[in-house]
């Protein structure tokens, strides 16, 4: 018996190819969203509701996944902005190769944000990098304040959690200061938006948190570069 | 569900790590795996032996080290395990946030055998 080591990622493939898009991303200064949550917590409204506030010449465009339909994207168009549907065909998350191949006809030079809306699953998108420059997890107030200790991961790799539907805190003996609270426990200082995209109320805080991090995407490369 | 691709992938680096080296055949595989990757080990398992039956990689074992979640803390330059979320430096109590493991997923080793020893049948057998 011989023992021989490897030293390798088990997705070194999907890690390859997610690099080099995070290299093209850079390149183009294209800030990469990568969107996560279960499915109804409101990843697509959220996205509507950013393209409607944004300015008609916004530099955005939208890849979106899911199983099965074009949906999301037919609800996603209406609003002028590039919005490419990708349906997995049975596949729980969205990988490298799939954004790849949907960008292909693309210009990265034309675009400032790239929203990318995973397939709504807590557990399997954490595992697969799509070279975007943020994961951000939405939460939604009907669906429990112990789900960030419940799927770790994604809580754990995402930069930003999304409480959402915040209008119906009255109505659902959801304690968000406990989600909170485990979502640090989890991922020490993690940033915490609470949103209502029924009300509007917290878009405004998501934009801007857009934009920071955005304006911090492209200082980070102009300090590396210099 | 996605042990499926991970287990796929698993057995395609075996695959393409004995075929370095003729002659022999791949009889167990380590990986390690973090407590914030996000993998479900028994399902995992059960992906792994289900797709290596009846191919060349059949009855291949599968080891998992699981990784548990590691701080640093840069005042007293040491590395810990986090348990219960606790975060605190064991040595300065100053909480950490700074994460140096426990998201891996990685392929550990390969053990191959010489082909012409007795088959898996054979050597039970004769034992
Ligand atoms: N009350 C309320 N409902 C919302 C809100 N955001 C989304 N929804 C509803 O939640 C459902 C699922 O939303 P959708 O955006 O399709 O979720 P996705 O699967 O994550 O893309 C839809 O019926 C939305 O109208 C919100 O802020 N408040
Ligand atoms: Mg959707
Ligand atoms: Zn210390």
């Amino acid at each position: 018996m011989n023992r021989l080591p490897l030293e390798e990622k088990v997705l070194s493939e999907n890690d390859r190819i997610a690099a080099s898009l995070r290299e093209r991303f850079r390149h183009h200064d294209v800030f990469c969203v990568n969107l996560i949550s279960s499915p109804g917590s409101g990843k697509t409204t959220l996205l509507e509701r950013t393209l409607e506030a944004l300015p008609r010449d916004a530099r955005v465009a939208v890849l979106t996944g899911d199983i099965q339909t074009e949906n999301d994207a037919a609800r996603l168009k209406r609003f002028g902005f590039p919005v490419k549907q990708i349906t997995t065909g049975g596949t729980c998350h969205l990988d490298a190769r799939m954004i790849e191949r949907h960008l292909a006809d693309w210009k990265l030079e034309d675009l400032d944000i790239l929203f990318i809306e995973n397939v709504g699953n807590l557990v399997c998108p954490s595992s697969y990098d799509l070279g975007e420059a943020a994961k951000v997890v939405v939460l939604s107030v009907t669906e429990g304040e112990d789900k960030p200790l419940k799927y770790p991961s994604i809580f754990f790799k995402s930069a930003l959690l999304v409480l959402s539907k915040i209008d119906l805190l009255p109505y659902v003996p959801f304690d968000a200061k406990a989600a909170e609270e485990n979502a640090r426990r989890i991922h020490p200082g993690m940033e915490i938006l609470w949103v209502s995209c029924q009300t509007r109320i917290g878009l405004a805080g998501w934009l801007t948190w857009l934009q920071r991090k955005r304006n911090a995407y492209l200082e980070l490369k102009a300090a590396t570069v210099a | 569900m996605h042990e499926m691709g991970i287990a796929n992938s698993i057995l395609e680096a075996v695959q393409k790590e004995a075929m370095r080296y003729p002659g022999n055949r791949a009889t167990k595989v380590g990986i390690r795996v973090g407590e914030l990757a996000a993998i479900d080990q028994d399902a995992l398992r059960f992906c792994f032996e289900v797709l290596a039956r009846d191919t060349a990689l059949d009855g291949l074992q599968l080891e998992i080290e699981l990784c548990p979640r590691r701080h640093r803390c840069h005042d007293c330059d040491c590395t810990f395990i986090v348990r219960e979320y606790d975060f605190r430096c064991p040595k300065c109590q100053k909480v950490t946030p700074q994460c140096v493991s426990g998201d891996e997923l990685e392929l550990a080793f390969v053990e191959v055998e010489e082909e012409d020893e007795p088959t898996a049948v054979g050597r039970k057998s004769s034992q």
